[in-house]
């Protein structure tokens, strides 16, 4: 991008931006080299500070992401000569790592050389509790500040300082280790990776005041996929990711309340999204290695090729869900089950499927037995329904929807 | 390397069935296996099983002069039942030779670093 992008004036929004698209490569790259994230983390914030100084009047470098690793590691050097426990870190990093200490070279070949893939292990390694995983994750390889992590999880600014300080000492007292894992730990250590990349897209989708977590959800997915190119999980995660995301703006009225899928305006769904989400579900389709994102992705690609509801394939959406159903056998995986076997086979079937599931303080289960009951012309069970489900909702747009009866109007 | 400790937690009361002869053969040789692989891998430190807590004794300075009393520190239903101590290259280590103890003594294993001498 090199001389047009420097020709122009930079404000410092756009040095925001761009530090933060290029910051978790330079703080995994540092932490490489020094061995402590710490000293990563302050070293990248400092390369920021000169940024902002500099770019504005300068414009932007030719290798931005090059030049933030750079001047990071520059400085961090120079504030370890002037400590010396930095000193003593510092000619430990020397005999460890002899000739690999030029994080601004370009990197290797091949993507298991990306340390952004170490990092990510490490945040998301499984001695570490899920709240720690995601406020890590989103901190060192999403470049968000500790306040914005906070923000995102409503929680207060110095909870989340303390919360993430205390993750990082584990980190470096238990040693969690700075590696890939190995070929036959991968699938148990891609778990946590894929759920707290999906857990923070979510955590976006329901509360509309964070929207912006599910286009960073997005990117981190596809750092994961260009990555990992052979594991057909992390393809399927990017993938209903990006079928979900089609949705997303149709799926709220402007007064927050949600529209179900069936009540959505096609037209605002976001055409280049699927197709690009539907060509994923189509080379996982053929590699033929299913996993429950890649179903669930599948799922979507077909909602998504349906241009009016009546028109969905809902025999094939049944027959997913079996494949679903078998691989991860949960009561709420059943319920959707459920709900496509109803449109098939009809309400009383589905009524049939749904009243053996153990369910009762998840809300979309009254919901779908609300939804059910009213199709049957049960309507004062019905009624009963709506009311448990609204009891039950977790945010007020869904109780809105659900007090007034789902709007009955399939 | 860093050194681990490998605390064995025991329930007071629970599963105290006492071991048939054979179950504390099968027990014994579990464990010596176990300890075998410790020290040819070089992850040994120290390690052993501890007596029931009731034959604990605490010492406690109080008014400048030490104090013994008997029994355990802390009345809890849970209490360490042993240890291991053992070196190793990272928790991912340290957590493959606490799933080998577990096993092998069939109790729930927690994972501890020591603190460097340079982190004191």
């Amino acid at each position: 991008m090199g001389d047009v992008a420097a020709a122009r004036k930079l404000d410092e929004a756009e040095v925001g931006r761009i530090f933060r698209e290029e910051s978790g490569r330079s703080v995994a790259a540092l932490i490489r080299v020094f061995g402590d994230i710490d000293v990563a983390e302050d070293a990248v914030q400092e390369a920021f500070a000169v940024a902002l100084r500099k770019w504005p009047g300068e414009g932007l470098p030719p290798n931005p992401g090059g030049w933030i690793t750079t001047t990071a590691r520059n400085r961090a050097i120079d504030r370890l000569r002037r400590e010396s426990r930095g000193r003593e870190l510092l000619s430990e990093v020397a005999v460890l790592s002899p000739g690999n200490d030029d994080p601004g070279a370009p990197e290797k070949e091949g993507p298991v050389q990306d340390d952004r893939l170490r990092l990510i292990f490490t945040c998301c390694h499984p001695a570490l509790s899920m709240e720690a995983q995601v406020a890590l994750t989103l901190r060192l390889l999403g470049g968000l500040s500790t306040k914005e992590v906070a923000r995102s999880f409503l929680v207060a600014e110095p909870t989340m300082a303390q919360r993430l300080a205390r993750a990082k000492r584990k980190i470096k007292a238990a040693r969690i280790p700075y590696r890939i894992p190995e070929q036959h730990e991968l699938p148990e250590r891609l778990r946590p990776v894929l759920a707290v990349v999906y857990l923070v897209y979510n955590a976006g989708l329901t509360s509309p005041a964070e929207p912006g977590l599910c286009p960073e959800a997005i990117r981190l997915a596809r750092i994961l996929a260009t990555l990992m190119p052979e594991e057909p999980e992390v393809a399927g995660l990017l993938a209903l990711l990006l079928l979900t995301e089609s949705r997303r703006p149709s799926r709220t009225r402007p007064d927050g309340s949600l529209v179900l899928l069936g009540e959505q305006d096609r037209r605002r769904w976001d055409g280049a999204l699927i197709k690009e989400g539907q060509a994923i579900v189509r080379r996982c389709l053929r590699r033929n290695q299913p996993g429950a994102y890649q179903i669930q992705a599948a799922i979507n690609a077909v909602h998504a090729d349906a241009a009016t509801v009546e028109q969905t394939d809902w025999s094939q959406i049944v027959a997913l869900y079996d494949q679903l159903l078998a691989l991860a056998p949960t009561p709420v995986v059943a319920l959707n089950r459920a709900i496509a076997i109803g449109e098939v086979r009809g309400a009383s079937a589905a009524l049939a499927l749904v009243d053996e599931l153990d369910l009762d303080n998840y809300h979309p289960f009254h919901a779908t037995r609300a939804d059910l009951l009213r199709r049957l012309g049960r309507n004062g069970e019905a009624a009963a329904a709506y009311e448990r489900a609204a009891a039950l909702a977790p945010t007020d747009a869904e109780q809105d929807f659900l007090k007034q009866g789902g709007r009955g109007s399939r | 390397m860093t050194y681990y400790l490998l605390s064995v937690h025991s329930v007071e009361g629970e599963a105290r069935d006492p071991m048939t002869e054979e179950e504390m053969r099968q027990f014994m040789e579990r464990v010596g296996v176990l300890e075998q692989e410790m020290k040819s891998a070089g992850a040994w430190v120290f390690g052993g099983a501890l007596h029931d807590p009731d034959t604990a004794t605490v010492a406690r300075v109080s008014d400048n002069e030490v104090l013994t009393t008997d029994g355990p520190f802390a009345e809890s239903k849970e209490h360490l039942g042993g240890f291991y101590i053992i070196e190793a290259e990272d928790l991912d280590a340290a957590l493959a030779w606490a799933s080998k103890t577990t096993a092998a003594v069939s109790k729930p294993i927690e994972v501890r670093p020591f603190r460097h001498v340079s982190e004191a």
